[in-house]
């Protein structure tokens, strides 16, 4: 089966995108396929370089990135959330006039049509985070 | 991927949940809908408990410094989405009459939301 995941938490308030990485990590296991995660409102922020975590406690953009190494997943970042947010990539830190850029590697910025245009294409599309 | 090289449409539906101003989840979930239609889905808004009320006409949303929702509602249309359904229950719970709405909606039962909800190929709620 295709799946698409859908994030609109950020991870370090909330459980959500750690949910979301565990049943990634289950449904590439179970030998499906995972065609996208869309990161979406306060989402974007798994996408944040800058995030340092203690010692002890997860750090989901590295999670995020080691598991789309290995299984060359599509991390894809709501351009328009992720700017409002301060998440950038040098080309939109350039476009804004802003001296830094902090989109972490493995992720890309890009509309919300890559967020329809995979649930045309995916057999279930999870949202995790929507009510928070 | 440009639109016309796509399968089959499906049918969205989109869940407004949310109270209108409080946070940007009425405005996030209506950008959804808009690329729906420029995907050309088949788009169905539902507005349940709190939600009803973001469809109240008159709204003077300026002091918040936030866009109009009655504005962006009234751009629905021109993205040919007009399957827009409220569920009854909350707009009798909030004392709201269909008068009172600024767009025209389809009231539903409770039955009838279940539905309309299992009807749809994508859910996706704000």
């Amino acid at each position: 089966m295709i799946f698409t995941l859908v994030i609109h938490a950020s991870p370090v308030q909330h459980q959500a995108p750690e949910t979301a990485l565990r049943f990634a990590r289950a449904l590439l296991e179970a030998g499906h396929t995972l065609h996208r995660v869309f990161f979406y409102r306060d989402g974007v922020f798994n996408g944040n370089a800058l995030s340092s975590s203690a010692a002890d406690e997860p750090c989901l953009p590295s999670d995020w990135r080691s598991l789309a190494d290995e299984h060359k997943l599509d991390l894809v970042v709501c351009i328009a959330a992720a700017i409002r947010r301060g998440v950038l990539d040098s080309n939109e830190a350039r476009r804004y006039d802003k001296t830094q850029h902090n989109l972490a590697e493995g992720f890309e910025l890009s509309g919300l049509g890559q967020l329809v245009e995979a649930a045309i294409i995916s057999d279930r599309v999870i949202t995790f985070g929507g009510r928070g | 991927m440009s639109p016309e090289k796509q399968p089959a449409p499906k049918r969205f539906l989109l869940i407004f949940n949310s109270p209108p101003y409080g946070t940007s989840a009425a405005r996030d979930l209506l950008d959804i809908a808009l690329t729906c239609s420029v995907f050309e889905q088949n788009i169905s808004l539902l507005f349940l408990g709190d939600g009803v009320l973001q469809l109240l006409s008159n709204q003077h949303s300026a002091p918040l410094r936030q866009k109009n929702l009655n504005a962006l509602h009234s751009s629905l249309a021109m993205y040919d989405i007009e399957s827009i359904y409220v569920d009854a229950d909350a707009l009798a719970y909030h004392g709201i009459e269909e008068e009172q709405l600024h767009i025209d909606v389809s009231s539903l039962d409770t039955d009838t939301v279940k539905r309309l909800i299992s009807q749809h190929d994508v859910v996706f709620t704000l």
